[in-house]
Order: C-alpha cells, then sequence, then structure tokens
C-alpha cells in the first residue's frame, strides 16, 4: 500500500460536471442537471477506491469526467501531477494510454462487426505501436492474461457468453498497459457465479500490473470486498469516504448507514435492525436547498435544509482517515 | 405444515426454436403452502421465470407451451382449464408483478385507469366505485396523495412508485397468491427495502402465498420461508430457506452461497468460484446438468441424470453425493 509520502497518482479537485436542460421553442438551456457537485478525492497508486451510490448520484459520470470522454464544468483533475484540463488534444493522446475503462456490459461496449483480434489491436493502431506481428503476439498474450483460449480470437463477440464477454472488455483496458482503470459497475450484468470470477481476475491483474482502480458500483458487498477505500456519493456530492471497513463497521453518514442496512444478507438467521428510508432520491435538476440528503435524512435538523455541510474529517484513533459531510457528529 | 395453495408437478415447458424443441423447464416439482413465500432462484436462464409464466400460462405464443406436467391450483389444474376461465382466475386468483413497472405498465394511459380496468373486469362495480377503491389502495401501498397520482401518466412516477403501483393492481383483487419475478431487481437498494418490506406487511395483513423469483441470495434469505433453486431447467435442491442456507447439500447451491461477497468477510481475498459456465440448453449433457462445474463429479453422474431425493420432510436434492457435501 501506498507510504505516507506517495504522491497520488490521480487527484479531483472541486470536480463539477452540470449538464444543461433544455426546453422552450429555441432549445435554450433553462436549468443545469448537476451530475457532479464538487468532488474531491485522491487516489493512490495500486490502490482500489470504489465509488458506491444509488442511480442517477452521478458516479458514472464522475468515471467519464475522468477519462475525460466528458468535459469537467469546472474543477481539476490532476493524474500524476498534471492537469488534464489544461493540456491541448496532442498531450491528453499518449495518457490515455495510461486511463482505461472497463463497461457495464461488454455486449454494448465491444464492436459487433469487429473480430476479438480486431478489437483488441486496435489500441495498438490508434497509439500507433509495434508491427502486425508483435500485435498478434500482444493479442495472444492478452487473451491468456484474461483467461480465454487462443482460439477466441478469431471469433465475433456475440459468440461468447457475457462472463467471457467481460474478459475481452478488461483485455482491451489493460492492452496498453495502464497505471488506472475506471471500472463502471463492471460486474453487475453477470450472473452470481461468473461475477466472483471476474472479481478474482479483477484482482489479480492487479497484483500483477500494479493498477489503480477507481471501481464504481451500486452493490456495496462487491464495492467493499474488491476496495481498499470507500466514497459513498449522493446526488453529485462525496458525503462520505474512508477505508473500506471503516466505512462498513463504524459509517458516521446516516445515508451510508442507510445502505449498509439496506443491503439484503444471506443468512437468513440474521435479523437486522433495517434502517428504511422514505421517500425518493431528490432530482439534481433541482436539489434541495441545504444538504442533500435532509428530505430523507431521519434525523434531520433546521441547520439541514439551509446550509451545505462540508466534507470534514472525523477520523478516530484507529482510523487512518475518514471524512463526512454532516453537520452533525452521529 | 400449512395447506397447500399450489402444487407444480414434473412441469416441462418447451420452445419451438430455429434448432428444434428446447426444454426451457425440464421435469419442475414444487408446492407453495398458504401464506407462505417461495423463492426461486437460478441463474440467467435456469427457466425460473419461464416457471411462472407457465404458471400463469402467460407463455409466448405459439412459441412456448406446457408439454408436460400439472399445476394445481388448490386441486385444480390450469393445464386444462379452458382460455376464458383462465382469464378470470388471472388477476382474482393469481396475479403477477413483473420485473420492470415501466414495461407492465400501460404509457397511454392515467395510473387510475389502468387500476380500475382490474376492478371492472373481474367485479360487478360501478367506474367510481372502482375509482374510490384504486385511490384507497394506492394510499395502502404507501403512495402519497393518491387522489392526484391516479390522474398521473405512469413516466410521472419514479421506480419504485412505480413498482408500488404495480404491487397494487396485481393485489386489487385479493388474490391467494402473487408471482413477483424480480420485483426489486431494477431499483435501488434503499428502494428495494421500501418494496420488499411493503411486500412483507401486505403479506401478513392479507394473508397470501408469494413466489418471489430473484438471483438475489441476499433477497431470498430475508423474505422467503422456502427456497427452490433451479438450474439448467430442472430443481437442484429445495427446502426451508434456513436448511438450505446453512447446510446446502447441492455442490451448485454450495458454489453459489460460496462465491458472492459477503459484507462481513475480508477484503481482497479470493472469492471461491464455480468453474466454467452455464450449458446452453441445446447442448445439454444426458446426465447431471452440473456435471462440468461440479468437484464432485464421478462416472454416475456422465450419463444418469439424479433424482430427487428426500434428505428430510422437507429438504430434497437431486445429487447422488449429497451425502459427500459437507
Amino acid at each position: 500500500m501506498s507510504e505516507a509520502a506517495a504522491n497520488p497518482l490521480l487527484s479531483l479537485k472541486d470536480l463539477h460536471m452540470h449538464f444543461p436542460v433544455k426546453g422552450g421553442v429555441f432549445l435554450t438551456a433553462k436549468a443545469s442537471c448537476r451530475a457532479v457537485d464538487g468532488v474531491s478525492f485522491d487516489i493512490m497508486p495500486g490502490e482500489t477506491v470504489g465509488l458506491v451510490g444509488e442511480s442517477g448520484c452521478g458516479k458514472s459520470t464522475l468515471g467519464k469526467c475522468i477519462v475525460r470522454l466528458l468535459k469537467p464544468t469546472s474543477g481539476e483533475i490532476h493524474y500524476d501531477g498534471i492537469n488534464l484540463g489544461t493540456i491541448g488534444r496532442r498531450r491528453l493522446k499518449p495518457l490515455r494510454r495510461e486511463i482505461q475503462m472497463i463497461f457495464q456490459d461488454p455486449a454494448d461496449s465491444l464492436n459487433s462487426r469487429h473480430t476479438v483480434r480486431g478489437i483488441l489491436e486496435e489500441p495498438f493502431q490508434i497509439q500507433k505501436i509495434g508491427d502486425s506481428t508483435s500485435r498478434q503476439k500482444k493479442v495472444d498474450e492478452l487473451l491468456d492474461v484474461v483467461g480465454l483460449p487462443l482460439s477466441a480470437a478469431d471469433r465475433f463477440p456475440f459468440e461468447f457468453s457475457g462472463g467471457q464477454r467481460q474478459r475481452i472488455g478488461i483485455a482491451r483496458a489493460i492492452a496498453l498497459n495502464p497505471k488506472l482503470i475506471i471500472c463502471d459497475e463492471p460486474v453487475s450484468a453477470l450472473d452470481v457465479s461468473i461475477q466472483s470470477q471476474i472479481l478474482n481476475l479483477m484482482l489479480d491483474l492487479q497484483e500483477q500490473f500494479k493498477l489503480s482502480y477507481l471501481f464504481i458500483a451500486h452493490d456495496l458487498a462487491v464495492v467493499k470486498h474488491i476496495s481498499d477505500r470507500i466514497a459513498v456519493m449522493y446526488l453529485g456530492r462525496v458525503v462520505e469516504i474512508a477505508d473500506a471497513d471503516t466505512v462498513y463497521h463504524n459509517p458516521r453518514h446516516p445515508y451510508t448507514r442507510a445502505l449498509i442496512s439496506a443491503v439484503p444478507v444471506p443468512d437468513p438467521t440474521r435479523k437486522r435492525e433495517r434502517i428504511v428510508l422514505s421517500g425518493d432520491v431528490p432530482s439534481p435538476i433541482n436539489p434541495p436547498a441545504g444538504c442533500p440528503f435532509h428530505t430523507r435524512c431521519p434525523h434531520v435538523q433546521d441547520i439541514c435544509r439551509t446550509e451545505v455541510p462540508k466534507l470534514r474529517n472525523v477520523a478516530g484513533d484507529s482510523e487512518r482517515a475518514h471524512s463526512v459531510s454532516c453537520h452533525f457528529d452521529l | 405444515m400449512s395447506e397447500t395453495l399450489l402444487e407444480v408437478r414434473d412441469l416441462v415447458t418447451g420452445f419451438d426454436t430455429d434448432a428444434g424443441l428446447v426444454r426451457a423447464v425440464d421435469g419442475v416439482s414444487f408446492t407453495v403452502p398458504k401464506g407462505r413465500t417461495v423463492g426461486i432462484v437460478g441463474e440467467s436462464g435456469c427457466g425460473k421465470s419461464v416457471t411462472a409464466l407457465s404458471i400463469m400460462r402467460l407463455l409466448p405464443r405459439p412459441m412456448g407451451r406446457v408439454l408436460e406436467g400439472q399445476i394445481l391450483l388448490e386441486g385444480k389444474d390450469l393445464i386444462q382449464v379452458e382460455d376464458e376461465e383462465m382469464r378470470q382466475i388471472r388477476g382474482s386468483r393469481i396475479s403477477m408483478i413483473f420485473q420492470e413497472p415501466m414495461s407492465a405498465l400501460n404509457p397511454v394511459h392515467r395510473i387510475g385507469k389502468q387500476l380500475t380496468e382490474v376492478y371492472l373486469e373481474h367485479l360487478d362495480i360501478t367506474k367510481v366505485e372502482a375509482m374510490n377503491r384504486a385511490i384507497e389502495l394506492l394510499g395502502h401501498v404507501g403512495i402519497p396523495s393518491p387522489e392526484i397520482r391516479v390522474t398521473e401518466y405512469p413516466h410521472q412516477l419514479s421506480g419504485g412508485m412505480r413498482q408500488r403501483v404495480v404491487i397494487a393492481m396485481a393485489l386489487a383483487c385479493k388474490p391467494s397468491l402473487i408471482i413477483a419475478d424480480e420485483p426489486t431487481t431494477a431499483l435501488d437498494v434503499t428502494i428495494q427495502a421500501q418494496i420488499l418490506e411493503l411486500m412483507q406487511k401486505l403479506q401478513v395483513e392479507m394473508g397470501m402465498s408469494i413466489i418471489l423469483i430473484t438471483h438475489d441470495l441476499g433477497v431470498i434469505a430475508e423474505t422467503c420461508d422456502e427456497v427452490v433453486v433451479m438450474y439448467a431447467g430442472r430443481v437442484a435442491e429445495t427446502g426451508p430457506v434456513r436448511e438450505i442456507f446453512e447446510n446446502p447439500k447441492h455442490p451448485y447451491t454450495k458454489g453459489l452461497l460460496d462465491s458472492i461477497p459477503r459484507l462481513d468477510h475480508p477484503r481482497k481475498t479470493h472469492l471461491s468460484i464455480i468453474e466454467g459456465m452455464v450449458p446452453g440448453l441445446l447442448e445439454l449433457p444426458p446426465g447431471c446438468r452440473f456435471q462440468n462445474r461440479c468437484p464432485y463429479k464421478e462416472d454416475l453422474c456422465v450419463d444418469t441424470p439424479p433424482t430427487m431425493e428426500s434428505i428430510s420432510d422437507e429438504h430434497g436434492v437431486a445429487c447422488f453425493r449429497w451425502r459427500d457435501i459437507k
């Protein structure tokens, strides 16, 4: 794990991503959807940061901002000390090798008209690496690393099952020896018995290639299993961030607590106190004033309706780092 | 043991495909006692939804049909009844909750119209009376200001609220059995917790039985009394939830339970896995269907399909080697 002096591989500083909501005759921007609304955290080399939250909380948008599929409205993304927002396309291109992405649905993210070989060679072609012989050799190596037979190279994505397709997606992501992989719900579409195979593969690859992961998912049990630290997002903001075990054993934000208690536990003998939140997640187009969670919070006070709580350090004696954005010490 | 409401006996459901007849469900038997919740769990393609559609007689026609077996609802075989009678049974005696509430609701009709339709179809009441009942029912499933909601369209509601409407529709005529096919899979965990709690509350109040189809063993553990584990169109293991989770006797059940990441387990350790993947329904092996992934496989498993053996009164398993599975 990272030393105290190590520099973060990726550093997000007050990142905002607002989408205009258009309306009217001339489709002028009428409002904005604050999908990501001031997010800051670091990812250290070799570390896995899990990002959990419910649909619409902005976790996928955040991932897309980091790989620059989206250009953030404001805020900074520093990769290895370089501010990705200020450099031009030419300087960005070699950096794209180092940050890759794995998508949720491998059926959608693989080109159905290309063979697996074509899909896996493309990164090398785009980055102009090697000749056709060396690329072929590299494809064979990649297939072996992700546990697919060499015969897979000349087949098309539809000939594979969901789990195998996700292996192809992973092979493509690691093709150029990246340092950071953004994984957007990589196992949510898979069956339970296949999910564990893919999680094991991802753990092995991390060790083998010293990868850092940003692991985005809604399944808290999966996220906790694979992550070193967990950030919990709600309505575009990080409400709690700490070591994975700390988040599970000592959650301090009422939303994190409710989220943990809502996860169904596969143990019929355990009857737990479940915190059932009332109501739905508010819309990010018109987020509530004050604390974004106050409409559903069981501990809501007057101050929550007017003042936005800042992310503050609440680390206890045995905890490495622990930040929560809540006005109260719960 | 309470009275039996529904009994499925040796159900075989097939689909005509370009490659020939595929038996998606192949000899499935289980019972649903009155007032209890039975979970059907298994991976995609194991036949759990086809079993549900067979009970409802909603298989896609003309490709899908029940080939063999009986579905006895309080002794009456649903496979034999006329279409017109089945229409009456559907909605009033058995109803269904689907996974995706947006596709279960008609997008061009108001919520109120869709709900009153159920009443007008099955009961002899006026439209005004039906609307009053619909409003009352929506309030009952936890929808705030139901008198406004009945005038709205499905797209105006959130996912959780839509699923509440679908539940209200299913409950409208107080059926004795509700089949819920992945009712919370499309919902967020905090909303899932709300919906599962609602279903449990309504079950206590109305005394109906529930068949809950899911791939999530956590949901099974928290809501079901009994569980049927399916694999490739057959029942692998069946029994009371506690017994199955504490003492699984089929290698598949055991493999599934061992492979799920749990919140209270150590992080970044290798999960135990089930090797390989589910065989396609067109290339099933002649013997046990789990053999290509089973760590306990022996010669007998290759060509002889295992039959259901009783371990105790309630616990059954289809495996030759269940005695060796610890």
